[in-house]
């Protein structure tokens, strides 16, 4: 079958590369029938040097993998919807499918060329993103034949991002061109200096290595700079990665510094509270991207009360039929509340599969910015943002309102508070439920950067523990300083040490500074605590 | 406390296991034929293993309504070894012992592989197992249906060295011994293939990593050196997930530092919103998307046996499939499910695999398999690429590790030796990464 097939082809380009047809456009995409890459690479290539105004919509329809060739090796654009278009004509198809049509191969590779291809061809086009996106991939890939093309941009460009973008490109081919001049080369080193970033310093090195002994030198003295901004951006990322990584540790252990650091309940399933958070809203989504699609950008805004809810009801169910009896036994309140993870693990096994579910990242939360020389991914800066609200939130409820005021009275001195008049039993499952319906919110941010499933909690049991009693037990204030001074504690370690290594020395670290400070960085002081 | 339950435990499996041979002798009387499964039902690992046991039992049901086996029908006994890799040895001797399986499908992970294997060789069981690995094994009583590393890492490497170009390696993985092994032999199969040290960079993180941060941006860092950059990642199970979101959210394209991954299939990309990754690379000997008559066929039972239209196939469903299939064969052929007959009769068995062609057993106990290489599309399948012309027969011991390469494997009688040096013609050869 596949040597059958072999043949038809074969026959099929001498076919083709004898002098019967006309046009030459079509002699070129005839080639897109071939089943080698090299091939194809090739083709489009002399797609893109041929000019044919037809070509961005053919290259475009290839990138998305919905170009399609018949056996008498005309192509066809097929639309979402199944429709087929003629690619050269643009007309729609109407009638028989034509024979033996099948898509045009892509890969890697495929696209890369059609990526660079597209930048010459959208080097003058009307959108000025087009024209960025193509001055990016003209820079990534320089091609001195390209040289005159983008002076004439440059010379048209009135948007200055896209014109610094243009020059950058020009300085690129500049330095990849063997005969430019070296005070042009020189100049070039200039621009790249300016931009500074990685791909900047590659280039450089590589003029470094191998350009004239001026443009090695201006290269050389580049690099030097570059390199020392470079460094200090350096520190910057990780101390934001950091901070991001501190976020998600504070999210994760906001509701253990309740449960655990004000009523001094050992709660092992705390980490499951998250898991049925994210898995809210998983729920959540699904159920906004069936009755609202326009509102699935924001499903995420749903699912926090819907999540706070679930938690804190779970939380206070959890309260009343199990840890109230164990209260001031904190060996039996630990299995309990282990066994319980455990049960609640395999039920959401047993509800939700074994598999993963897909909570899908919103558009508003997908994507990175720069910052200077840092790179700002959105979910991230948005988990920050969270983080620090919830926190805020939360020392508002403690400080502020009345529920607070009970809370912090009956966990200093139950027996007076009662007397007081303050249902004391009733206290007890609400501080429970908000902290659990705390980290229901924490699964809602959790679930965008990692795994909806049965065992997402487990992962962060550890580390809330960690956090919260480095920070000092019952003290909120300590859990923000204890996440973020771990976050980026980590972070700075983790490029010098490596991930596991670096875990590991946090870890000793934090150990010995136990035996030096058993209450942590902020310890709780007063007549409650000896008591 | 917990161990002397355990020795308990098992000094009463002892004790049933040698009142039934002694009492029960006409052992023919039992009219079923029990096949064990021993797959994590809960734990980290269920998330994969569930789906295996599920095929398991759809695989007997169906030999089951062709009529059994040897006029017998089949019963599957399946346990739950819970992820606890101590637990599988435990679960391991039930099968063998209590409940005398015929044969065992089982394990995921190289340390629950290497967990039991004591006890199949102690009982001359028989286990299947269908999980690519790292190779530098080779057992008589296992039959290793998944890929061993030139099944599946070697040419993933060759295709991005040949067509995508690559110059410079990112060997990324998770902390254990399949990583660790594989990258051992992949480094030292780049370096026979004439790339530097320094355009190779190698980083491990813990099971079930989540903050990629740092190494993503490392990645890129090491990517924006001039030369084409590739990932191998042998990251595995859950930390998955969030290492692609954040290369989609960091902005590095496929295009531009392409992933290949060898334990990132059809299951795990269901649980991952594809659209950013496609282009990104798996390598496996099956995928959904490969249109046979026999993958259809395949897909449409496993649709109608799960009761669920959107489930996917995978790679190590497929060497079940061909495991159970060669089994069946085997016993057919020996006409008995006596482990000794079993095995002697499983080398040389050659059954159709699902993506149109024939893979074999060969007398390592590893079999042949075609090679594929797949970008991931939007919808959460693989285009395939890339193939092999032919079929690649499994290399226990890998040709490119110091100490492993004069190792063979050979199982067929009078050699019957799974670790043969060929320099010192001794059996009994030791392999630095097997250590």
């Amino acid at each position: 079958m596949n040597r059958f097939l072999r043949l038809i082809l074969l026959l099929a380009l001498v076919c083709a590369a004898t002098p019967g047809r006309a046009d030459p456009v079509d002699d070129i995409l005839a080639g897109f029938a071939s089943t080698s890459y090299a091939d194809i690479e090739k083709t489009i290539g002399a797609l893109a040097a041929s000019g044919d105004a037809a070509a961005p919509a053919i290259l475009d329809a290839l990138n998305d993998g919905l170009l399609e060739i018949s056996s008498d090796k005309k192509l066809y654009i097929k639309a979402e919807d199944g429709s087929l278009t003629d690619a050269r004509s643009g007309a729609a198809v109407t009638g028989d499918t034509p024979l033996g049509l099948k898509p045009v191969k892509v890969n890697n590779r495929v696209r890369r060329a059609i990526e660079a291809a597209m930048g010459q061809m959208t080097l003058l086009s009307p959108d000025p993103a087009k024209r960025l996106n193509a001055a990016a991939s003209l820079f990534h890939a320089p091609d001195p034949a390209q040289l005159p093309a983008v002076e004439a941009a440059i010379a048209k460009e009135s948007d200055p991002a896209v014109k610094r973008a243009f020059e950058e490109a020009r300085a690129a081919i500049v330095l990849a061109k063997p005969d430019a001049a070296d005070p042009d080369k020189i100049a070039a080193v200039a621009v790249l200096e300016a931009r500074g970033d990685e791909d900047a310093k590659s280039l450089l090195d590589a003029a470094a290595a191998s350009g004239s002994p001026p443009v090695a030198e201006a290269a050389k003295a580049a690099l030097g700079k570059i390199r020392r901004e470079l460094a200090m951006w350096g520190v910057a990322q990780n101390v934001y990665y950091g901070l991001s990584l501190g976020s998600v540790l504070l999210l994760a252990a906001i509701g253990l510094a309740i449960t655990f650091g004000v009523m001094g309940v050992i709660n092992m399933a705390h980490g499951e509270m998250v898991m049925l958070g994210a898995y809210t809203t998983y729920v959540v989504q699904q159920a906004v991207q069936s009755a609202a699609p326009a509102l699935a950008d924001y499903a995420l805004v749903f699912a926090i009360p819907a999540a706070f809810i679930v938690g804190g009801v779970a939380g206070i169910a959890i309260e009343r039929s199990i840890i109230r009896f164990l209260y001031g036994r904190p060996l039996e309140t630990l299995l309990a509340t282990f066994g319980l993870s455990l049960v609640l693990q395999q039920a959401m096994r047993s509800l939700f599969g074994p598999t993963n579910r897909e909570v899908s990242n919103p558009t508003w939360m997908s994507g990175s910015m720069d910052l200077g020389g840092l790179a700002i991914t959105y979910n991230r800066f948005w988990i920050i943002l969270f983080s620090i609200a919830i926190f805020a939130l939360l020392t508002l409820v403690l400080r502020k309102t009345s529920f607070g005021l009970r809370m912090r009275a009956v966990t200093q001195n139950r027996r007076m508070a009662a007397s007081m008049g303050i249902r004391t039993g009733w206290i007890d499952s609400l501080t429970f439920g908000l902290g659990s319906g705390v980290a229901g919110i924490a699964g809602v941010a959790l679930s965008q950067i990692d795994n909806v499933s049965p065992n997402l909690g487990q992962s962060y049991i550890i580390d809330s523990f960690m956090v919260v009693v480095f920070g000092g037990v019952g003290n909120l204030w300590g859990t923000l300083v204890g996440a973020m001074s771990l976050g980026v504690a980590n972070k700075l370690l983790e490029p010098v040490a490596g991930a596991v290594l670096g875990k590991i020395v946090i870890l000793v670290l934090l150990v010995l500074f136990i035996q030096r400070r058993p209450r942590g960085l902020f310890p709780v002081k007063g007549r409650a605590v000896e008591a | 406390m917990r161990k002397g339950t355990g020795k308990l435990a098992l000094a009463g499996a002892l004790a049933c296991g040698m009142a039934w041979t002694a009492g029960a002798a006409p052992a023919s009387a039992e009219d079923t034929i029990k096949v064990g499964i021993l797959h994590s039902l809960s734990g980290t690992m269920a998330i994969s293993e569930t789906t295996l046991k599920d095929v398991m039992l759809m695989l007997i049901d169906e030999q089951n309504k062709k009529g059994g086996l040897l006029g017998k029908k089949l019963e599957a006994v399946v346990v739950d070894p819970a992820s606890n890799w101590p637990l599988f040895a435990e679960k391991a001797k039930q099968l063998l012992e209590v409940d005398k399986v015929a044969a065992v499908f089982g394990c995921w992970t190289s340390v629950s592989r290497k967990s039991v294997l004591p006890v199949f060789e102690h009982d001359n069981g028989i286990l299947f197992y269908p999980v690519q690995y790292e190779g530098e094994e080779s057992s008589r009583n296992v039959f290793y249906t998944g890929a061993a590393p030139n099944q599946q890492a070697i040419p993933a490497v060759d295709y991005l060295m040949n067509e995508e170009g690559v110059k410079r390696w990112v060997l990324e993985g998770t902390d254990y011994v399949y990583p660790r092994t594989t990258n051992k032999i992949l480094e030292a199969y780049l370096k026979m293939k004439g790339v530097p040290a320094e355009d190779i960079m190698i980083n491990y993180t813990p099971f079930g990593f989540s903050d990629w941060q740092t190494e993503v941006s490392n990645i890129k860092k090491f990517g924006s050196a001039g030369k084409k950059t590739a990932v191998v990642s042998t990251i595995n199970g859950d930390a998955n997930v969030p290492f692609y979101k954040e290369l989609g959210n960091q902005g590095i394209k496929a295009t531009d530092i392409p992933v290949v991954a060898f334990s990132v299939g059809e299951e795990e990309l269901a649980g991952l919103d594809t659209k950013p990754l496609v282009g990104h690379l798996a390598a496996w000997n099956y995928f959904e998307s490969i249109d046979t008559p026999e993958n259809k066929a395949f897909i449409d039972e496993w649709h109608k046996f799960i009761k669920n239209d959107k489930r996917t196939t995978n790679d190590p469903m497929e060497a079940h499939y061909i495991g159970f299939n060669m089994w069946v064969k085997a016993v057919e052929k020996a006409g008995t499910t006596d482990p000794d007959a079993v095995i002697d009769a499983m080398i040389g068995v050659t059954v159709p695999n699902l993506t149109g062609g024939y893979s074999a057993m060969m007398p390592n106990h590893h079999i042949t398999k075609p090679v594929y290489i797949g970008e991931i599309q939007a919808d959460g399948q693989f285009d395939t690429v890339w193939q092999t012309s032919g079929l690649v027969p499994g290399d226990e011991w890998s040709d490119y590790l110091e100490g492993s390469k004069d190792l063979i494997s050979d199982w067929r009688k009078p050699l019957s030796c799974g670790n043969f040096n060929v320099k010192t013609g001794k059996c009994g050869g030791e392999s630095v990464a097997a250590q």
